[in-house]
């Protein structure tokens, strides 16, 4: 079990983590592998920062193991320290320092030795946006520019793994976006696992999704699969002159027919039967006036909710 | 490693207005005690020459000033050592450490040095008092120099002491008062030993702080005296890496 194959850079193995009898994370395994940029969803409480400091080494876990690219993160801490770069919830930044005195400093206790030091900083800097603000203090600096100063913190030893637990908080729409390029840039050559709880963020960043759901990961999948679960299968169409409900039932693949008002009706059909071809045939044959026809996509607000909420190995376990 | 995380450590302690007010007024007390100490010496002078074997300049003005150095510094030191770990766990800049390549051993020792170079300067300082008598008069330099090396024992021991409340608490006031309590307790600690008669006598002063630094101030250097010391320090700085580990662990 041990053994990983070159491009795993993160395995984690039947992770449990207790708080007295609060039961935070429960077996959770998974694993990334380069270049994959990983995203971890959950409401709030999930067990989703709980997972992300056992993986970063600040929290023992119960039960269950860390590889940080093959090292051990109990046995070995150092060398698997070495290889991972760490956003907290918070920002750990000291307040008094000015932006490179604290990146120095970081790069000084990841071992960066002094010759790399200075361009390893100014490559922080310069991906993190805070080349005009290096010599101005932490705690002046407006809260998104202190989150970069977070980031930059956690990738200045460019790390194989980076972890960053809610990168996008408190950040203006553009330094959403500068930063979700980063990331996206990240995810090129280093593993990037990311908590969030802003939907399209995932969808926009991550090769990966998993829905952690009161300490248990509930869906493990590429976004491609999630985007399947995302598809339509219902139709809206508005008609001039509505036929009767046996009629759209007869149509091949409809499994239920949504009245809506006296133009608008909703049908829902079952996956891989879209009748939309047909309806429009008939609608032509019969004259009824179709004007509007909508394919619904589920959101994946909807599907987040579908998981966290309906899984009823959840509720019980909880017990 | 250790000297990057004790850099730090220093920086932030001279970046804040604590570090220079807490040197300015014990300077100030220290001084004026120096001064007052310097006006009995000047008093008696003239009796003490006529007296064969008479205490000198040193142990009148300098050893007086160590041992009220000692008190001063029990009431100061705890206001340094009281942020160490509780400020960072409070601001949540631990996770900095932990997260990187950076043992827990080398963290606390690392926050050791830190305060322990600060404290150095503050000791500096307090040297220079009893030093600038030389210009006037004659120092008996070993029994300065026993003194110093009591009074640095002694800042060592508060500091570890300080370092350790400060891993229990998420409150830098709590540690304060909590490694006050911890250091007059540990001071006061011979006088059960002095009052009572049987078997406590032996085991109670022992345990001070302060019989310890006493017999230094003699200008006795025992090397058990010394050794009590690094006992005292490497004890609760392992007691602070245990702390911080278990902070991870499951409890």
């Amino acid at each position: 079990m041990t053994a990983m194959n070159g491009d795993t850079l993160v395995k984690v193995e039947h992770l449990s983590r207790y708080y007295g009898d609060t039961r935070a994370v429960h077996d959770v395994s998974f694993s990334v592998s380069r270049g994959e940029v990983l995203g971890f969803l959950g409401p709030n409480g999930a067990g989703k920062s709980t997972t992300m400091q056992i993986i970063s080494g600040n929290l023992a876990p119960s039960a269950g193991q860390v590889w940080i690219d093959g090292h051990d993160i109990l046995d070995e801490p150092k060398a698997a320290k070495a290889k991972l770069g760490f956003l907290p919830e918070h920002p750990p930044l000291y307040r008094d320092f000015t932006v490179d005195e604290y990146l120095t400093y970081c790069a000084r206790i990841n071992r960066i030795p002094a010759a790399r030091r200075r361009p390893a900083l100014n490559t922080a800097k310069e991906r993190c946006g805070l080349t005009d603000v290096g010599r101005r203090l932490i705690g002046n600096l407006s809260k998104g520019y202190q989150q970069r100063v977070g980031i930059a913190q956690a990738i200045i030893h460019s790390p194989p793994v980076v972890i960053l637990d809610e990168p996008t908080v408190g950040l203006d729409p553009i330094q959403i976006r500068e930063i979700r390029a980063l990331i996206r840039e990240l995810g090129g050559d280093h593993s990037v696992i990311l908590s969030t709880h802003i939907l399209p963020e995932v969808q926009a960043i991550c090769d990966r999704v998993q829905i952690i759901s009161k300490g248990e990961l509930v869906l493990n999948d590429t976004i491609e699969g999630l985007l399947l679960r995302m598809q339509a299968s219902s139709l809206l169409a508005a008609m001039r002159v509505m036929p009767g409900k046996a009629e759209l039932l007869a149509i091949a693949g409809v499994r239920a027919v949504e009245m809506l008002d006296a133009n608008r009706v909703r049908l829902h059909y079952l996956p891989e039967h879209n009748p939309a071809e047909q309806l429009v045939e008939k609608a032509v044959q019969h004259g009824w006036g179709l004007f509007e026809l909508t394919p619904e996509r589920i959101s994946l607000e909807q599907v987040f909710v579908d998981i966290t909420c309906d899984e009823p190995h959840v509720a019980e376990a909880a017990a | 490693m250790i000297f990057t995380i004790a850099g730090r450590e220093m920086r932030s302690l001279f970046l804040s207005p604590l570090a220079w007010s807490v040197l300015a007024v014990v300077q100030f007390i220290l001084a004026y005690m120096f001064l007052s100490q310097i006006e009995v010496f000047l008093s008696v002078q003239a009796r003490l020459v006529s007296v064969p074997g008479a205490p000198g300049l040193t142990e009148i003005v300098a050893v007086p000033l160590l041992a009220n150095a000692a008190i001063v510094l029990l009431l100061v030191v705890p206001l340094l050592t009281m942020r160490l770990i509780s400020e960072e766990r409070r601001s949540q800049t631990l996770s900095l450490l932990f997260s990187a390549p950076v043992s827990m051993t080398e963290i606390v020792v690392g926050k050791y040095c830190g305060v322990m170079g600060f404290l150095l300067v503050m000791l500096g300082m307090i040297a220079l008092m009893p030093l600038s008598l030389q210009s006037g008069g004659n120092l008996d330099f070993s029994l300065c120099a026993a003194g110093l090396l009591g009074l640095l024992l002694l800042l060592g021991s508060f500091a570890a002491a300080g370092l350790y409340v400060s891993t229990l608490t998420v409150q830098p006031v709590v540690a304060a008062v909590a490694t006050f309590g911890l250091l007059l307790l540990l001071w006061i600690l011979d006088w059960s030993g002095t009052a009572a008669d049987g078997r406590l006598s032996g085991l109670f002063p022992y345990l001070s702080v302060l019989r310890h630094y006493e017999s230094l101030l003699k200008g006795v250097f025992d090397t058990s005296d010394v050794v009590y010391y690094l006992l005292f320090i490497g004890l609760f700085l392992i007691l602070s890496i245990r702390r911080l580990d278990a902070d991870r662990l499951q409890h």
